[in-house]
């Protein structure tokens, strides 16, 4: 029996910041059937099923028992993965490696917009006895993460603005991106500060969204008409605690990185990954995950950034779908929109965004703030 | 294995004699002074986009009237609407307008409220098959116009099977909501179904 995993189906919704015209029902019904669709597969051929969410976002306990409906799931195997989207795809290469399916989808959505008191949820992920009371928005971890990372690296604040540059200028080239502009690095540095260091444009606009990917084994993708390749995966958790962690860097990302890349037997991850699709939940965080995943060494990421190095045209070009910045941020699905992303890039389907010669791309997934959570895939044509 | 004979009872030693229970009750505040503990009262708020099978129900119901959808390809009527079959996966065809009386699928009577709080007056939450709409997709809402409080008493009026009809609120109080429609009550006259 193959080892090999493959993505053989994409499905999304543009991600926007209201949807207020359909239920999460109904996006993820419009999703899954683009993605059976361009798997070339029906409901009933998927043999295992996930949905990552979490019940906070939702609003709803057991939230994952409302999936199975609109994924055409009802009386099959399914299960939650209630964290990193990347942990998702992972725990579907899981289950065809393991012989248990041979076809899985799995689902991620996102209806932030419901959500009335962003804050409190979010407040509801800091340790209750020692970080919670102080009562402080929590987007100021990002700030000090922020500040530690410029402090470490030496890289500038001008380089930070030219992520958010860069990637709405990318998302116009995308037509499902909502947040596509021309900003000059100006602007983006006189936006107002929110948890300075951190700047208004340099956080992504939350967004709804709902993606489905159909995983296969390397039988069950040869009879489908576009498989990308998963080579490798990885996923790591650092430590909870907001005062005894890594600031400057994103460690979890690193280790996810390298067991991505040891299980891909990529060796060079700066000659062999030709793009990258890498969270930009807040500006600075592609630039420390370029660096954790050994794209860009410390001392370089603020001249390639500069330089149009990242750029769609660029040596590595980074987020060409224009990223969270430029499509919207959305929560527990983001990790999935970057992989559909991703696929579009592999099999050349991007349109005015796609890459050239992108036969070999990095995803890497952060699971937002407060965590220290993330993951990594290597994707590939062959 | 040995087998153990039990002793006859006449010979058992004299059982130890009764000691009071040690320690006692902690009320509140005792509680909260004594163990190490942390406090947190969320105030979470959500509001959840309806979509497009249940806004139209729900205006329906504003109407005093119950939606329901049609999959030609399996052949079945479900109430509540939804966008799609979740067994055929596909869009539903057709919207179709039921009557507001049905069957009780099977009901439960709870002497407890939703929060754990005894009930004198128990409630009777139902399933009910709208008449119109396939065998074996209910309707979740309370039975009512009961009389009496004991089981006994209720079990002589509410069984499975029962012919129910809906009691809807005054048009004039009605929001678009499942709360529009009071209770199932018992009906004496089944209609044809």
């Amino acid at each position: 029996m193959s080892d090999r995993v493959a993505v053989v189906g994409v499905g999304a919704v543009p991600p926007r910041p209201l949807s207020v015209d359909r239920s999460y029902r109904e996006l993820g019904f419009e999703s899954a059937t683009r993605a059976y669709g361009d798997a070339g597969v029906t409901h009933q051929d998927i043999e295992s099923f996930i949905s990552v969410c979490e019940d906070f976002h939702e609003g709803t306990s057991i939230t994952d028992e409302y999936t199975p409906d609109q994924l055409g799931a009802v009386l099959q195997p399914v299960h939650t993965i209630a964290g990193d989207g990347l942990q998702g795809v992972a725990a579907a290469v899981m289950l065809i490696r393991t012989g248990i399916a041979d076809l899985v989808a799995v689902e991620a959505h996102c209806k932030t917009s419901n959500i009335l008191t962003h804050e409190q949820v979010l407040a509801m992920a800091l340790d209750p006895t020692y970080e919670r009371a102080l009562r402080v928005t929590p987007h100021f971890v990002a700030g000090m993460e922020m500040r530690r990372y410029l402090h470490e690296t030496g890289s500038s604040e001008d380089a930070v603005a030219m992520v958010v540059v860069k990637n709405r200028r990318h998302a116009l080239g995308n037509p499902v991106a909502a947040y596509g502009g021309i900003l000059s690095p100006d602007d983006v540095l006189a936006s107002a500060a929110v948890c300075e260091p951190l700047r208004e444009l340099e956080i992504s606009p939350n967004s709804d969204g709902a993606v489905v990917l159909v995983l296969a084994s390397e039988e069950a993708a040869r009879r489908t008409p576009k498989p990308v390749w998963i080579r490798g995966v990885g996923w790591a958790s650092g430590t909870p605690w907001l005062a005894g962690r890594s600031w400057g860097q994103a460690s979890y990302a690193g280790v996810a990185a390298e067991m991505a890349y040891r299980m891909a037997g990529i060796t060079q991850p700066d000659r062999e990954i030709r793009f990258a699709e890498i969270d930009d939940t807040y500006a600075y965080k592609e630039l420390q995950h370029l660096e954790a995943a050994q794209l860009a060494p410390r001392a370089d990421v603020t001249r390639m950034v500069m330089e149009g190095e990242t750029r769609r045209g660029g040596r590595l070009p980074v987020n060409p779908s224009g990223g969270s910045l430029g499509m919207g941020y959305c929560f527990d699905a983001t990790a999935l929109y970057r992989t559909a992303e991703a696929v579009r890039q592999i099999r050349g389907e991007a349109g005015r965004a796609q890459v050239a010669q992108a036969t070999t791309g990095l995803v890497v997934s952060w699971r937002g703030i407060p965590t220290q959570s993330g993951g990594a895939m290597v994707l590939s044509a062959d | 294995m040995a087998r153990t004979r039990a002793k006859p009872a006449t010979a058992r030693a004299p059982a130890p004699p009764y000691v009071p229970l040690r320690g006692h009750p902690l009320n509140e505040e005792e509680f909260r002074g004594q163990v190490g503990s942390t406090t947190w009262v969320p105030r979470l708020e959500y509001a959840w986009d309806a979509g497009v099978a249940i806004s139209r129900f729900l205006d329906g119901l504003r109407e005093g009237k119950i939606y329901g959808v049609r999959c030609r390809r399996c052949g079945r009527t479900v109430t509540p609407p939804r966008a799609f079959c979740e067994l055929d996966f596909k869009p539903m065809d057709e919207w179709i307008e039921l009557r507001d009386t049905g069957t009780i699928n099977t009901f439960s009577i709870c002497y407890v409220t939703w929060d754990m709080k005894p009930l004198r007056v128990p409630q009777i939450p139902a399933v009910i098959e709208i008449d119109g709409t396939s065998p074996r997709v209910g309707f979740l809402h309370l039975v009512g116009g009961v009389r009496g409080r004991t089981v006994t008493e209720i079990r002589r009026q509410v069984r499975v099977g029962l012919p129910v009809r809906a009691v809807w609120k005054p048009p004039a109080k009605r929001e678009g909501a499942i709360t529009d429609i009071l209770h199932f009550e018992p009906v004496r006259k089944r209609a044809n179904r």
